[in-house]
């Protein structure tokens, strides 16, 4: 009990169990199935995209290019649908993943063999990958009308009650949390955030976790291209600008430590679900959307002080027991 | 011999060894060299190209599209050479941009106006202080968070709406000359800003702290530095020169809406790092930033001269961000290299005398 209540992901769980009391006292209706579900969906990308960002965080890297690959892949995707309808969905899928992979591929390059620092790296191609979306789309949009059906309904389709897209989210969390927790690469990922000289010294290679997470972190943005620009039947080329500071927050939210060696699967989906709450009970408790960003900058900030309140006073308890 | 040569100090940064060709070889490698080498590369192409490029009137008038980011970067300098970042820039913009626009829109003279633009930059950025100097919390996480919470303010007071009305003589700071010359005052305001900076940074012990506190936060501490309060410093700087750059981009746009300035964080820590300051702290000099300045800054001109479109210049920009951080790896390696060479040889010698 008392290893449960010290825990990380815990302590979310109460934060969010009261802000929805908070929430349902003023509009009950918001905890009903349909509610929770649609806020399950809409967040779903979020969290795909936001597992991604935890692997990298905890090397100690950053990737600020996700938004770019998100509108980069979706654009590549969709165009693909419109110029050839008759194409199999699930072609476009594949096809849409393989370029955000490809992009991935080119930021692991430039950070692992180029040694590049992952800040510089990513923002650099946080321009050359949402310019390169400028130059294939020609400054077009994909709407509605030029997407066939099967591709709008990839994530709208239902199956045993939930939305394709949700079994999307759930299926990359289940993978995401074995591939962290059990695989030998995921305890390296966290070996060279934690300590990368004596992780570099017992022979993890860094250049491969690098590899690793950076190839990943593109896998999960195709998808998420794939999923974004299919369920809001529109590629623009300003699809999700400002993604990745969302998924960095996420992962803040979760407990991810920004220097590197923790963080968990759970804790990141809890910060990303809070996210997700907190936008669409905006709305319902009949506050401007335009507030959005301030309370969102001001969550996370709350949130990193008492994890950074929190962290201090653990080591001040270790240092105790250490003296006694 | 030669292991016992090799476990006294290593006297080869005491003796210099150095030939005239590898003295050449160190300078023309130098980064600034490098960065001056393309401008001249540059303003040969452009003007080649295009007559337009190479007159004074266009030289200094372009300056108005990169005056605002330029100031931005200054201070951005200090941040990085001491291991911080600071990603909320352009939202202290914004914020400071309203609070303007609101003393505007309640009667405020052109004084008053830009007291209140300058001190709510300084505020946002004492904010972002506290919590990175005092509390101890990562930089980056806290600027991250605080660039919504800065722009946050302006959106839910303005939502769709702007301030556009400013008074008459407000218009000066972004959009006048200095006296009857062709010199736009925002670019006189840089330079002078980048001398003072420049000064500070090469001149003073405060600069000699900064690179201490970027090459080892720990050694600074205990060897007296007040490694807090340079921090704090630091960002409550990066606030006012905020501030100051709110000032001239509302003079010079006239205008105020919640998404002012958006983007610009990344094209100041863009020219800091493409003039040469290493991400990681401790690395950089300010001709090297006053140089990419002018790089990208007429790359831009020359560019958009010659018609091309935005997305090129995205383009351009990305990938100059990353090459200019892979050739001095690159270019460290070939001396590491060279120097191992080196070393090898000696020994060989040695050994057979």
């Amino acid at each position: 009990m008392k290893e449960l209540l010290r825990k990380r992901e815990f302590t979310l769980f109460v934060i969010i169990a009261f802000v929805l009391v908070l929430i349902v006292i003023r509009v009950p209706a918001f905890i009903e199935m349909e509610n929770v579900l649609r806020i399950v969906n809409d967040t779903s990308i979020l969290i795909m995209v936001s597992l991604g960002q935890l692997a990298i965080i905890v090397t100690g890297g950053i990737d600020l290019s996700v938004g770019s690959i998100i509108a980069f892949s979706g654009m590549a995707a969709s165009m693909l649908n419109q110029y050839h309808p008759d194409l199999s969905v699930f072609v476009v899928l594949l096809v849409g993943i393989g370029v955000g992979t490809g992009l991935g591929i080119f930021n692991a390059l430039v950070i692992a063999f180029g040694k590049v620092p992952p800040i510089i790296a990513t923002l650099g191609t946080l321009s050359v990958f949402r310019g390169f979306t400028f130059v294939l789309s020609k400054g077009q949009w994909v709407t509605a009308h030029e997407m066939t059906e099967k591709y709008m309904n990839l994530p709208h389709g239902h199956f045993l009650g939930l939305t394709n897209l949700i079994w999307f989210g759930i299926v990359v969390s289940l993978l995401m949390y074995g591939f962290m927790r059990y695989t030998r690469t995921g305890r390296e990922v966290y070996a060279i955030g934690g300590n990368k000289t004596a992780a570099l010294f017992v022979g993890v290679s860094e250049k491969k976790i690098q590899f690793v997470v950076y190839t990943l972190m593109g896998v999960l943005a195709g998808l998420a291209g794939v999923m974004w620009t299919s369920r809001f039947a529109a590629a623009v080329n300003e699809t999700a600008i400002g993604f990745e500071l969302q998924t960095v927050a996420a992962c803040v939210l979760g407990g991810v430590s920004i220097a590197g060696g923790s963080g968990t699967v759970v804790g990141v989906i809890l910060g990303a679900l809070f996210l997700g709450i907190l936008t669409n009970a905006l709305p319902v408790v009949k506050l401007s959307p335009f507030y959005q960003m301030g309370l969102q900058g001001v969550v996370v900030l709350g949130a990193m002080v008492v994890n950074s309140v929190s962290a201090k006073r653990e080591e001040k308890k270790l240092l105790e027991r250490r003296l006694d | 011999m030669a292991g016992y040569k090799k476990s006294l100090v290593d006297t080869s940064r005491l003796v210099s060894d150095k030939t005239t060709m590898s003295r050449i070889v160190d300078f023309i490698t130098r980064w600034e060299f490098i960065i001056f080498a393309l401008i001249v590369f540059e303003a040969i192409v452009f003007s080649n190209l295009t007559p337009y490029f190479l007159d004074t009137f266009n030289l200094l008038n372009t300056t108005f599209n990169f005056s605002e980011k330029a100031i931005l970067a200054l201070p951005m300098i200090f941040i990085i050479l001491s291991g911080d970042i600071d990603i909320s820039v352009a939202a202290i913009i914004a914020l400071s941009s309203f609070s303007m626009g609101f003393a505007a829109s309640h009667g405020a003279e052109t004084g008053t106006l830009i007291v209140v633009g300058l001190v709510s930059g300084l505020a946002a950025g004492l904010f972002n202080g506290v919590f990175v100097a005092i509390l101890g919390m990562p930089s980056i996480a806290v600027t991250l968070a605080t660039q919504s919470i800065f722009r946050g303010i302006p959106q839910a007071f303005l939502e769709d709406q702007a301030y556009t009305h400013y008074p008459e003589g407000f218009g000066y700071f972004g959009q006048g000359y200095i006296g009857n010359t062709m010199l736009p005052f925002e670019f006189f305001l840089f330079l002078v800003l980048a001398v003072i900076t420049g000064f500070v940074l090469h001149k003073t012990t405060y600069g000699r702290k900064l690179y201490a506190i970027g090459n080892s936060a720990t050694a600074s501490k205990f060897s007296g530095i007040p490694v807090r309060r340079i921090r704090m410093i630091n960002f409550a700087l990066t606030g006012l020169f905020a501030g100051i750059a709110a000032v001239l981009l509302t003079s010079r746009i006239g205008s105020t809406r919640p998404n002012i300035a958006l983007g610009y964080e990344l094209e100041a820590i863009t020219l800091v790092v493409l003039g040469g300051v290493s991400i990681t702290g401790g690395k950089g000099n300010i001709v090297g930033v006053v140089l990419a300045v002018f790089l990208l800054g007429y790359l831009k001109f020359g560019m958009a001269l010659l018609n091309m479109s935005a997305k090129v210049m995205i383009i351009t920009t990305g990938a100059l961000l990353i090459v200019a951080v892979l050739i001095p790896e690159f270019i460290s390696m070939r001396k590491k290299k060279n120097k191992l060479k080196k070393q090898k040889n000696d020994e060989n010698t040695e050994e057979v005398a």
